[in-house]
């Protein structure tokens, strides 16, 4: 007994010394490191906007700018509350039919009673089912993937219940004050883009400068940990469903501003592509990693990508082939980094 | 030997069976006599031998899939690529056409297998998840589908790929029995060889695996190969039955997928599940879409029921099994 209390004293002197040279000497390489792993997405990024810009002089105009800004305004605001349950451990694949579900909603309400019942009825529609989902996943300990993907069918099927399976839309859009939210100017920027601006402030705030924000990284992180802790993993998992839910609706109201009119399956296909961003904007699936900045990094580039292959006179299909190669290097440069090799 | 079988959840005691875990470990069947006979009081058309015969026969294209991903989930990994391989499988099947037939639908079913083999070959290599490399599998897949087809539908000039799609054995369609066939091959697989065995122990424990001998990363890429290769070749059947392809072919296909193998008790997290949970699974699918149909519901009440059944399976599974033990 006594022999090994020395080597305990030992363990700890050696933990602790290694506890401080990450402190201090390795700090250099972790902050090296992580401007690598940052540039490995954006120096090739940028090296394909330069070269578009130069090679099609309207690709980097305000106006072409601000239209590709516009346009990954929904993507973005959904990627946003989503990184929340990303980081958080879980995934949320309902978000697609979600935002069908709720911009449909919207739209259809809005000639009946008004723009703000119609968007009041939008956030309650999309809450409840981010409720719902909290309680299945946290409360019941359900599977996420599952779960949201049930959750994906049953809005779709939801969503033609309420239509009939025809489109709705906004009879006069230009004689309301709603469709200026998707489609009017203030400041000088188009309000998309304000918003977005707006909840990246509100996003960047709770996840990186208050206490939900650290119990969301602590659940995702180690779940075990975060619960002895005293961390009700529970409550925070349920939150950022409703936060993922939020988002959606947020995105639906920017939507059908600005399309005034909604198809059934007009949302079908976003809960990848917005996973596809938060994935290229570093966030590991296995939770406890992420950041709104770097996701904002994610949206913009899957966005400036498609924009500028269609500048090059490429089909739109293009885009997939040139995600499905920056999908997987952004995650492998990741990854690779993280384990110290190239390869497994 | 033990069977896999034996390895779930449910601990088999010397006592005897309870009807809890019957009912449990039978969970998908009673779902699938429970439709079957509701939908039977509501239309009795609906039992007739033909109809059931063409809900095992719409129920097989899912149902490739499905025992992909069984194979793929046991070991702990999936596959969300299976459906855009199936479309790209079913177009190069009509496009290639021009070289022969029998020479187009085997180069279809290789790039599939390629296609798979890529995917596991990634994965294991560079060790990302599977959901991400499968993932961006199925938005690049699909990318080359639209190059391949510009976004036209093809359309098939042969008869004879046509008439092979729209065949009967006796009174069974062939593409089902086909599907049969590999249903019987993969659980043989599955109960009866060392691959089979080596599955479910990577999917329990990978590690252990790993020092256990097995050869993981080897063992992962040929799931991954005979996904592909069955989502080829599900995408060529089809091709041949509807004796044309579209780009469209296959979408949503892996959803549907994934919630036939885990109504049928396949886990996600590795371990557990058998092809004949999962063809019960199909089976229940089909069943529901078939039922509903003739029910005179629009289609679109399908997604709904499924949705809640999956839940419904969840809750069942995490529950009822907590109760058991």
């Amino acid at each position: 007994m006594r022999r090994s209390r020395p080597d305990i004293g030992l363990i700890t002197e050696i933990a602790l010394e290694d506890e401080r040279s990450r402190m201090n000497g390795d700090h250099m390489l972790r902050w090296f490191s992580n401007i690598s792993r940052n540039l490995g997405v954006a120096l090739p990024f940028f090296l394909f906007v330069l070269a578009v810009g130069l090679l099609e002089p309207h690709f980097l105009t305000t106006t072409n700018i601000a239209q590709v800004l516009r346009q990954a305004a929904v993507p973005g605001v959904i990627a946003l509350g989503v990184l929340f349950v990303i980081i958080a451990g879980r995934l949320d694949l309902s978000v697609g039919s979600l935002l069908s579900f709720t911009t449909v909603i919207i739209v259809d309400l809005h000639d009946k009673i008004g723009p703000l019942g119609a968007m009041a009825f939008g956030f309650l529609a999309a809450l409840l089912v981010g409720v719902l989902n909290g309680i299945l996943i946290a409360y019941l300990g359900l599977n996420s993937l599952i779960v949201t993907l049930a959750m994906l069918s049953l809005l779709q099927g939801l969503t033609m219940i309420y239509t009939g399976g025809t489109n709705v839309d906004i009879a006069r859009p230009e004689a309301t004050w709603f469709s200026v939210i998707g489609k009017g100017y203030a400041l000088g920027l188009p309000i998309p883009i304000l918003i977005v601006c707006f909840v990246s402030a509100i996003a960047y705030f709770l996840l990186h400068g208050s206490v939900f924000g650290r119990y969301v990284f602590a659940t995702g992180g180690n779940e075990s940990a975060a619960y002895y802790s005293g961390v009700d993993s529970r409550k925070v998992i349920a939150g950022c469903y409703v936060l993922s839910s939020f988002s959606v609706a947020i995105s639906a109201v920017i939507l059908s501003s600005r399309v005034s009119g909604a198809q059934n399956d007009m949302g079908a296909g976003y809960e990848l592509t917005v996973l596809a961003a938060i994935i290229i904007g570093g966030a590991s699936l296995l939770g406890g990693s992420g950041a709104v900045i770097r996701t904002l990094g994610g949206v913009m580039l899957l966005g400036f990508v498609t924009n500028g292959l269609i500048f090059l006179g490429l089909p739109f299909y293009a885009q997939w082939l040139v995600t499905w190669a920056v999908l997987l290097l952004s995650v492998w440069a990741d990854v690779a980094t993280r384990r110290g090799t190239v390869f497994t | 030997m033990m069977q896999p079988s034996a390895i779930r959840a449910i601990p088999r005691g010397n006592g005897p069976i309870s009807i809890a875990h019957l009912v449990l470990r039978n969970s998908v069947w009673i779902l699938l006599i429970t439709l079957t006979l509701t939908f039977g009081v509501i239309n009795p058309q609906f039992l007739g031998l033909t109809n059931l015969i063409n809900i095992l026969f719409q129920g097989s294209y899912v149902g490739f899939l499905a025992l992909a991903l069984t194979l793929l989930m046991i070991s702990r990994n999936i596959d969300l690529s299976v459906g855009s391989t199936l479309s790209l499988a079913a177009c190069l099947a009509v496009g290639l056409q021009p070289f022969g037939i029998i020479q187009a639908a085997c180069a279809a079913i290789l790039v599939g297998i390629a296609l798979g083999s890529l995917n596991g070959f990634i994965i294991e290599k560079t060790g990302i998840d599977s959901f991400i490399v499968t993932l961006a599998g199925l938005i690049g897949i699909k990318g080359l589908v639209f190059l391949y087809t510009k976004e036209e539908t093809i359309a098939s000039d042969s008869s004879s790929f046509v008439d092979f799609g729209s065949s009967y054995v006796g009174p069974i369609p062939t593409i089902a029995l086909i599907f049969i066939a590999v249903g019987v091959a993969l659980n043989f697989v599955l109960r009866s060889t060392r691959h089979g065995r080596e599955a479910y122990a990577i999917g329990g424990n990978r590690s252990a695996a790993e020092n256990a001998g097995i050869r993981v990363s080897r063992h992962v890429t040929i799931n991954f190969a005979v996904s592909g290769g069955l989502a080829a070749l599900c995408g060529v059947l089809m091709a041949s039955q509807l004796g044309a392809a579209a780009p469209t072919y296959g979408q949503n296909y892996e959803l549907w997928a994934v919630i036939a193998a885990v109504i049928g008790g396949t886990k996600l997290t590795g371990g557990y599940g058998n092809v004949l949970g999962t063809i019960g699974g199909v089976l229940a699918l089909a069943v529901l879409r078939n039922g509903m149909n003739m029910a005179g519901l629009p289609a679109f009440y399908v997604f709904v029921v499924v949705g809640l059944t999956l839940i419904g399976a969840l809750l069942l599974d995490k529950f009822g099994s907590r109760q058991t033990q």
